[in-house]
Order: C-alpha cells, then structure tokens, then sequence
C-alpha cells in the first residue's frame, strides 16, 4: 500500500492487496460458513437438550422399545472419522493451489458422501423405533435427520464444487470456496460423535 | 502534517504495485462513470427481481414492514372497536381470535424484526464506509423468504384461516387435539419463513461489521447504531435456532405424529414454553436494542457532542444481549416450576434493568452536557425515553412472582408490553425514519407534520394503553373477545379505543407525510443535520457505489473528526464489483474480494424454499420433493458465469 493524493486527499492505495479473497478469518467467506455453523450448532444444541429433558420426564428409557443396533452406526462413525483424511487433504491442497491434488481428493470426498448416505438409510432402519412410536422416538429420528440434512446439504455442496473444479481452471476464489468447505465437512463430522453417542448409548447408560 | 494511520502497511507484508485502474486528481469523472457502470442495479422486471444492493433491498424491507405495521395496526383498531362498549357483537369470538393472533404475530415476526433489520441493512453499510453489504445475493434471497411467508399469513387471514391461537402458539391448544385444521401450521410455518430471512440478514451483518469496515474505524470507533446491530445479530443467531426448534417439533406434532409435546406418549407439553420463551424473551432485546442504537445516533447528533460515555454504552448493549438470555421463565411463572427457579429468575429479569438505567443514564447526561435541537427525530427520542421508563418500572413490578402470579395473563401485562415494545422500539424507530428519511430519499419530511404526528402519536398511545394498567388490576383478561357491562370494565376500555383513534390519526399523518415529502420534501442535501456517522458524508440518496472512494476514520465521530485533507482509499477495482476487507479488530485492510452481479436465482432459490415450507404444512413428502427444486436453484445461484470463471 503507498499513500498518495487524490484531489486534495491523502489515499491508502489497496491495489497491491492481496484480491478474490483469502483463506479462513482474513477472508469474508470463512465468517459466512462459520455464521452458518453457529445457527446450526445451535439447533443441534437444542435438539440435544430437548433429548435429555425429554429422558428426566420418563422412568424408562427407551419406554417400552428396545435399544438401537449399533451396527450401522458404528461403520458411520467410523466412516466419518476417516473420511476426514480426504477433506483434510482436499482442504490443504485448495490452500497450496494444487489443482489435481483438490480435484482427486475432492471426488474422493464425494464418494465418501454417497457411501454415508447409503449406510444412513440402513441407520434408520436399524433404531428400533418409529417418529410416531412416543417421544423417545420423535426425539431419535429428529436428531437422526437433522444430522441427515446436513451431511445430505455438504453432499450436495462439494458434489457441486467438484464438478466446478472439474469442469473450470481453477482460481483463488474457488480454492477458498473448496478450503471453507472442508471447514464445515469437519463440523458435520464432529457433531456426529455427540449425536451418536445419544442416539446409541443414552439408551444403554441413561 | 499526516495523522498517524492505524494500520500499518509494512506489518501486511504486501508491496505495493500499479495498477491500470488507479485513480488521479482529473480522473474522478471517469471513476465515477466506471462504479455507475459497476455498481448499477439492473432495470425491467427481470431485474426488479435480480436486485443484490444493499439499499435497494433495505428500502424494499422498511417499506414491506410498514405496510404489515399497517396491516396490524388496521387489526387492532378493529379490536379495540370490538372491546369500545361491553356485550359488543361487532366481531364474533372466532373472528377476533384470528385478528389477535396475526396482530401479535405480524408486529413481532413481520414488522419489529424485520424493520430493524431493514434499518441495519440500509445504513451498516454505509456507516462502516462499505460498498455494499456482505453476501449480497443471499441479502436479495432473505427479502423475497421474508415477503412470501408475510403473503401467506394475509392470505390464510383474508380466507378465515388465520391461526387463531395467540402469537405464542402453545401447546397443547395449539396441538393436534384442540386445535384441528390448519390454521395453527400457517403459524408455524410462518415461523420458519421469518427466521430463515431473520438469520441469514444475521450473519450479513456480523460479517459486515467485522470484516468491511473502513479503515480506521477500530472497534471503539464503531458508532453505537451499528454495535447495536452487531449485538442483535448475534442475538438473533442464538435466539431463532430455539423457535425454529419450537415450532418444528409443533408442525410435525400436528403433521406426522411425533410427541415432543404430548404427555401421554412421553412428551412435555411445558417443553414448547422453555423452547419458546428461551427465544422469546431475546426476541423483545432484538427488537429494543437497534433502537436503542437509533436514539444513541439521534442524541449524538441533536446534542451536537460525542455521546457521554461511549465504553458504558458498548458494554450496556452488550450486557443486554448476554442477560436477554437469561430471562425465559419470567414468562412461565405461573406454571407451576420450581420455587428455587423463580428467584433465580425474578433476580434476573430485575438486573436487565442495570444497562438499560446506564444507557438512559447516559443520553440524560448527553442532552445535558450539549445544546440539544428539538427537531422532530429528538422529539421521538424524549417520548421513548418517557414511554420505556415507565414500561421499564412495570417490568420490573412483573418480575416479581406474587404479582406477576396476580396480574399474569390480564390487561396489566398487555399494557406493559405494548410500553416497552411501543414506546422502546416503535418510538426511536419512527425517530429514526424521521431523522434517515434525507438520506435514503434526497429530500426532508415536512416538520410540522412531523410534529403534529408525534404529539397524536404520544398522546393517542397513552391515553390508549395507560388505562390498560388498571383494567388489568381490576382483572379484565386479556384476549377475550368481550365483557359484560357488570364487570365496569366500559368505561376505561371506551377510553382506551378513543386513545387508539388518535394513535391511528397519528400513524396516518406519518404515513402520509412519508408518501408526501418523497416527492415534494425540501431537498436535503448530504448531511441536513450535520451528522457523525459515515453515511452523511456521502450524497443524498448514496450513489450505488456508496462513496466514491472508500473513507478512512480518523476518531470515534468519523465525520466531526475527520481532517481537512482526510485519506480516502483508492486501488480498489472500478471494472468489477470489488471490495476491500479488513481485519476484525483494527480494521487494517487485509484483502481484496470481488462481489457478485444480479441474479435471479436467488429470487429463485425464495420461491423453491417457500414453496416447500407451504407444501409441508400439507404433507411432509413436500420435503423431499421440494429439496430438488431448492437444490437446483442454489446451484444455479453459486455456479460462476462464463465471465467470472475466466476472471
């Protein structure tokens, strides 16, 4: 930045700034996601409380079902975790500017998003219970298909990114697009483990 | 001699370099030219639709919350019609338990929030020296969510199908059992309508205020109408997640057969007032604090001084937004909780008072320490302050159990609110359209209208609501359709609907000396009333690019600080929709980012999403379905076009 006149002002010349943008808190598109994130979490944060007031209100729990199978669940939350690894990947690469290293890891990131939403389907069978069975089951399949919507939402988004990454040379404001993207993969993947354990193990522990 | 700068462009790492489109002392017309270009907000219907400026579409947002501030206000005229003599059969119970409900439901959900929200919309922007408001698109997208669930609630009124059970919606009379058809889902459904369009305003601002303020402008020079939106937005992030849960678990209780409120199956039906009220409460502060941020832009203007106590006020909004949370169950006293809780409760509700006194404390002191102007905006603001102190002390008196247990759900509480609500909020709000109106417009409102507005405004709300107080101890309830002359209620109610007569008088006079001084108003040129704050520094109304060059802030009060030879930026592209970001804290410039042109996909991203939230109160496999739609269209909204994909 250099300063000099304009019609009578001083100026702060910006021209040698970085432009399209920049990676996490420097850049607009960060403070977006995370925004989002925020609103988000808090409806999960709801959904959980709602779970556990619901739980003091009753003496047994699940009331008269029986637990979920852990099975699908579990391969979830394994995939999950893994799947980190890709995003990760995916996220380091957009901030490198690695064209090719972003376009594999990406499909790989959508492949696992399929693979995910295939087992969810299988998760949903295997709970036990029905929305319409009493309140635990409301409760069960509310935190099940708010975790749904967005694993489903993040699907689509880096389905859509990747076939803008594939399609078109890539700049910087895509890398950022693809580097926030990672970011809200690993907020999808975290609020799994808690919603998991609730799913799966408050009715075994509580 | 330069003022230091508060930045500095060494610590940034980046060196400066040429670039084509540099501005020069002779090069202004042509710059101006360029941005005209740029910036230009398209025409035709097509465009109509395509808008993405901030102003263009806050203008939109303040006139639409207007006219539902009329719809409800035509309502309750209608009510207060109804209650004018005992045994009135004007209006029959059904009818009237329609009009309460929407009227509660339009002020709250489609006039307070979104009115505010059309203020900061309009002049964040603006006052923090930016181009336009952050995520645009998503700006035009919230507008269009926000007008389409507003229609449907007209809609459903005008085919006597409106909700008919109270702007709070509990369960279990709102529940599949008692309340059958569908009135009670186009009241949740409207929920989600307005809180989709509420939040993502919500994070526009945040990420306006923190990442595109001028340079300068660090956090204790941020003027206190943008903190307070700053502090509402947040609010309104942790607050709307809890009523979007709220009415969910209703609309699918009603819908599918879930339980979440059915006690027989499990459910609580007091689960609905936690969820309700823990967003509830925050509500009443995301509708009172942009006011308070008004009236803190109006008394620092009209003293013609810094505002005293600026830290205090910050920390005040501030104090607010955290303590707003912790006041719900001052709404379910009479629910039978826990002794232990209701002190917790009632201690808090009266420590709300704490940063409420301290900002009232300070525009005293303001008005005091400078030579106050008593033009019609300061007129708004001293009848706020006298209107909100005296709901203020009822407040109080209300967060004490045995009374609240005494007077809950009766004409007291109906009075207080409409103090607090009114007086906090609608007050400053119409102060602020007075005193913003030569901005947005280009021309004044008439004064003497504008007095004579206030005086009927002031007057008609007082004599409309302060006999409320009494009718409340004497134990008149509230939503009740009529009375029987037996009980003596006639008399103070003949008196209220008189009061209300005038209050409308008064609205009208607003109202038409709005529609009035917007084609034949005095020109006002830039700054009428030599303001402060950012936005008067550029022309009336602001070109579309805003500021011709982007300002640097050189003191708390921009403008009153600024040097004869003030920095301006430059370098920032005019052949793009470029703009420059700063860092959160002292607004350093960091970066450079490119906003998006028009486009209709948001526009048709709005009409997918509300045809899903309208379709899934009639079945849930509208979900589903409407996911497509929805998804096509968001992907339309971010796919780049052939010319930005090349950039």
């Amino acid at each position: 930045m250099r300063q000099q006149a304009v019609a009578g002002h001083r100026s702060i010349d910006v021209s040698g700034l970085p432009d399209q943008g920049a990676f996490g808190p420097s850049g607009l598109i960060w403070w977006g996601t995370v925004g989002y994130m925020v609103i988000e979490g808090s409806m999960f944060v709801m959904t959980l409380i709602t779970y556990f007031y619901l739980r003091l209100k009753v003496d047994a729990w699940p009331p008269s079902l029986s637990n979920p199978d852990l099975f699908w669940g579990t391969v979830n939350l394994a995939l999950l975790l893994v799947s980190v690894i890709p995003n990760h990947i995916a996220k380091v690469a957009a901030e490198a500017g690695d064209p090719w290293r972003v376009r594999w890891s990406m499909l790989l990131c959508v492949v696992f998003g399929v693979v995910l939403l295939i087992i969810r389907w299988f998760e949903f069978g295997s709970l036990n219970a029905r929305w319409d069975d009493n309140a635990y089951g409301s409760m069960v399949w509310c935190l099940m298909v708010l975790h749904t919507m967005h694993l489903l939402t993040d699907v689509g988004d880096t389905t859509v990114l990747t076939a803008l990454a594939m399609s078109q040379p890539l700049d910087k404001r895509r890398y950022v697009d693809v580097s926030e993207n990672g970011l809200y993969w690993y907020f999808i993947v975290a609020w799994w483990v808690p919603v998991y354990l609730t799913v799966y193990f408050a009715p075994r522990w509580l | 001699m330069m003022p230091p700068l508060t930045f500095d462009p060494r610590r940034s790492g980046i060196h400066s370099r040429a670039r084509g489109n540099g501005p020069a002392a002779d090069g202004t017309a042509a710059e101006r030219a360029a941005l005209e270009k740029t910036w230009h907000v398209p025409e035709g219907i097509l465009g109509w639709f395509s808008v993405v400026d901030h102003r263009t579409i806050g203008r939109r947002y303040l006139v639409t919350a207007l006219g539902f501030f009329l719809v409800a206000g035509i309502l309750a005229v209608l009510m207060r019609l109804q209650l004018a003599v005992p045994d009135n059969q004007l209006i029959g119970p059904d009818r009237y338990n329609q009009i309460f409900t929407v009227h509660g439901t339009i002020m709250m959900f489609l006039f307070a929030v979104p009115v505010m929200e059309a203020m900061g919309i309009y002049l964040v922007p603006l006052m923090v020296g930016a181009r336009n408001i952050a995520f645009p698109r998503l700006n035009t997208f919230s507008y269009f969510v926000y007008l389409f669930g507003g229609l449907m609630l007209l809609i459903v009124l005008l085919l006597n199908s409106a909700p008919d059970v109270g702007w709070f919606s509990y369960p279990p009379l709102a529940g599949p059992d008692y309340t059958p058809g569908k009135r009670a889902d186009f009241w949740a459904q409207l929920i989600t309508f307005t809180e989709v369009a509420a939040l993502a305003v919500a994070v526009e601002i945040v990420a306006t205020v923190f990442k595109m303020r001028a340079p300068g402008m660090t956090l204790d020079r941020i003027p206190l109408f943008v903190w307070a939106m700053l502090v509402t937005a947040f609010m309104i992030i942790f607050a709307m997640p809890a009523v979007v849960t709220a009415s969910s678990f209703l609309l699918m209780d009603r819908l599918v057969g879930t339980h979440f409120y059915n006690p027989a199956e499990g459910g609580d039906a007091l689960l609905y007032q936690h969820l309700f009220w823990f967003f509830g409460h925050p509500e009443v502060y995301i509708i009172f604090v942009p006011a308070l941020g008004m009236v803190s832009s109006i008394v620092t203007t009209f003293t013609g001084r810094p505002i005293v106590g600026y830290t205090a006020m910050v920390l005040s909004l501030v104090a607010t937004g955290f303590l707003g949370f912790g006041l719900w169950v001052h709404h379910m006293f009479a629910t039978g909780l826990p002794q232990l809780g209701l002190t917790y409760f009632t201690a808090a509700s009266m420590t709300i008072a704490i940063p409420s006194g301290i900002q009232i404390f300070c525009w005293i002191a303001s008005i005091w320490r400078g030579t106050p102007r008593f033009t019609p905006p300061m007129l708004f603001v001293l009848g706020f302050i006298a209107i909100f102190v005296l709901g203020g002390l009822t407040g109080v008196t209300l967060a004490s159990v045995p009374f609240n247990l005494q007077v809950h759900d009766t004409y007291y509480v109906v009075a207080h609110f409409h103090y607090v609500l009114l007086g906090g909020a609608v007050f400053p709000l119409v102060g602020g359209i007075h005193y913003w109106f030569p901005k947005i417009t280009g021309r004044l409102m008439d004064e003497g209208l504008a007095r004579l507005s206030f005086w009927l405004l002031f007057i008609g709300f007082n004599i409309t609501f302060f006999p409320m107080h009494q009718l409340g101890l004497m134990g008149m309830p509230r939503r009740v359709y009529t009375y029987p002359a037996a009980s003596g209620w006639g008399p103070l109610n003949l008196l209220s609907t008189l009061g209300a007569g005038l209050l409308a008088i008064g609205g009208l006079l607003f109202v038409w000396n709005l529609a009035r001084s917007v084609r034949s108003g005095a020109v006002a040129g830039d700054d009428p009333w030599g303001g402060d704050t950012l936005e008067w520094g550029t022309s009336s109304p602001p070109p579309v690019y805003n500021f011709l060059h982007p300002p640097v802030v050189e003191g708390p009060n921009a403008l009153w600080d600024r040097s004869a030879d003030a920095p301006v930026v430059t370098g920032l592209r005019t052949d793009c929709r470029e703009v420059l970001i700063t860092d959160v804290v002292d607004a350093t410039p960091n970066n450079r980012y490119e906003f998006p042109e028009p486009s209709i996909w948001p526009f048709l991203a709005a009409v997918a999403t509300s045809a899903m939230f309208v379709g899934s109160i009639f079945t849930a496999w509208a979900v589903p379905i409407g996911i497509v739609p929805i998804a096509i269209a968001v992907t339309g909204w971010f796919w780049p076009k052939r010319k930005e994909a090349a950039a």
